[in-house]
């Protein structure tokens, strides 16, 4: 995962946080349709609803950034470091017998990774008005982290036979 | 790449189409998709003056999933197709995707001449060591003890080197991305894409089905160590010592790309159409 870039200012923050989840929205999106395709009816569910909520979080940035065409910034800003944003989700982890847990697990991870990231800003910024905003998002990732450990409970840890496949394209090899 | 000025503000979803990719959910593919939507963006490239063109396998796939031109070709020629295009074309900017299957087994003369050719265009070659779309047997690239039912006690033969091959054929452009880490991909695919010549890039990417143990790849590729060399006799000493997972751009050549003495077609469909006159 990426480390903060040097943020000097509240711009590149909220485009930043706005990319964050800009980025989330795309791979759960790609996820839905991977299970669409993989005729996983409940996966896809559960992705197109990750994927509306953090589309939500991304409107609620845009909002708050008023005027200001932060997508655009967020673009140009891209290549700030190696790697995912931080609630990218690993598409490399996804099996066409995932289960919801297998997906909030999936989710609990990018969350975590993103209040990682604002605490990290939060620590390191020395622009006070970069201090206030980071601390908000921190509280908001608090939130969603929270929010999927509630998800959790509703989904609880699938048997160890969830990826059995009676017909295994591994059965010639 | 072609010297048309970037249109102004394609965002990579632009250079996606409406068609689901039906690769199996944790394939690298996908995230390598997402590295050339990325990289198009970065570059501002036209869709309508970019194709990607492709052969046959898993891989190839790629060309109906991106907005640009497509041409999804027959197996192991995608390199014969592009080099066709570009030749009377120049003006287009040419990727052509492949897969270690169709790209070095059926594919791999048409490689070592288009290395040597040296033609202004991208080949993106995606290995995952083993043929995917027909069920997992064993592709060049695959090690000597890949030990399944279609391979018992595993082939015993040597990998193909496909990096080593391609400097020592004249590829003017050699890098090794990861498809896991899609944004350091798209930044390698834009400099491939940019820097004049045949550029090639083997991307490692997982094929979750029939090789499990790729997920691993992960925790194994590193950026390396050292920064490209001009030099290809230097490039091959280190892609030959280095443990297969050395990440970034290794070679960048100053070999001028081959353009045809004639620039432009002269001859009018009409007069090549009398050739074929039965």
């Amino acid at each position: 995962m990426s480390k903060a870039p040097p943020i000097t200012n509240v711009s590149d923050l909220m485009a930043i946080a706005y990319q964050i989840e800009a980025d989330a929205v795309q791979r759960y999106t790609v996820l839905a349709e991977q299970m669409e395709t993989h005729n996983n009816p409940e996966l896809v569910k559960v992705f197109r609803d990750l994927a509306r909520a953090e589309g939500l979080h991304a409107e609620e940035i845009r909002k708050l950034a008023g005027d200001e065409d932060i997508a655009q910034r967020a673009e140009a800003l891209r290549g700030w470091s190696r790697g995912d944003s931080p609630e990218e989700v690993d598409l490399g982890a996804a099996h066409y017998l995932m289960t919801p847990w297998h997906a909030l697990q999936l989710s609990l991870v990018g969350e975590k990774r993103a209040l990682d990231f604002f605490t990290s800003i939060v620590e390191t910024t020395k622009d006070p008005k970069v201090k206030e905003m980071a601390s908000e998002f921190v509280e908001e990732e608090a939130e969603h982290v929270n929010l999927v450990y509630r998800l959790l409970r509703k989904y609880p840890k699938p048997s160890d036979s969830w990826s059995d496949d009676p017909d295994t394209p591994l059965a010639q090899g | 790449m072609s010297s048309i000025e970037p249109r102004l503000a394609c965002k990579p979803a632009d250079y996606k189409s409406n068609v689901n990719p039906i690769w199996c959910p944790g394939c690298g593919d996908y995230h390598v998709l997402m590295s050339f939507t990325r990289a198009f963006a970065q570059l501002g490239l036209a869709p309508e003056n970019t194709v990607v063109v492709s052969g046959i396998g898993c891989s190839s796939r790629i060309p109906a999933y991106t907005n640009c031109y497509g041409f999804h070709g027959v197996h192991g020629r995608s390199l014969a197709l592009a080099t066709g295009l570009k030749v009377s074309r120049p003006d287009l900017t040419v990727v052509v995707a492949s897969g270690d299957g169709d790209g070095y087994s059926i594919g791999g003369n048409h490689f070592l001449h288009a290395c040597r050719r040296n033609i202004d265009m991208t080949y993106v070659v995606m290995d995952n060591r083993v043929y995917g779309m027909t069920k997992g047997q064993p592709s060049p690239t695959t090690e000597p003890d890949f030990d399944t039912a279609l391979s018992p006690g595993g082939t015993g033969l040597s990998p193909f080197h496909p990096l080593v091959i391609a400097l020592a054929s004249g590829a003017n452009f050699v890098a090794r991305a990861f498809s896991g880490e899609p944004n350091e991909t798209a930044n390698i695919l834009v400099e491939a894409i940019k820097h004049p010549g045949f550029s090639f890039v083997e991307i490692l990417s997982p094929c979750v089905t029939f090789r499990p143990d790729e997920r691993d790849w992960k925790s194994q590729v590193h950026p390396a160590p050292v920064g490209p060399t001009s030099d290809p006799a230097k490039a091959a000493r280190r892609i030959m010592t280095d443990d297969g997972f050395n990440i970034g751009i290794l070679y960048r050549g100053a070999r001028a790309p081959y353009r045809p003495k004639i620039a432009n077609a002269t001859v009018d469909l009409a007069e090549l159409e009398k050739d074929f006159e039965l």
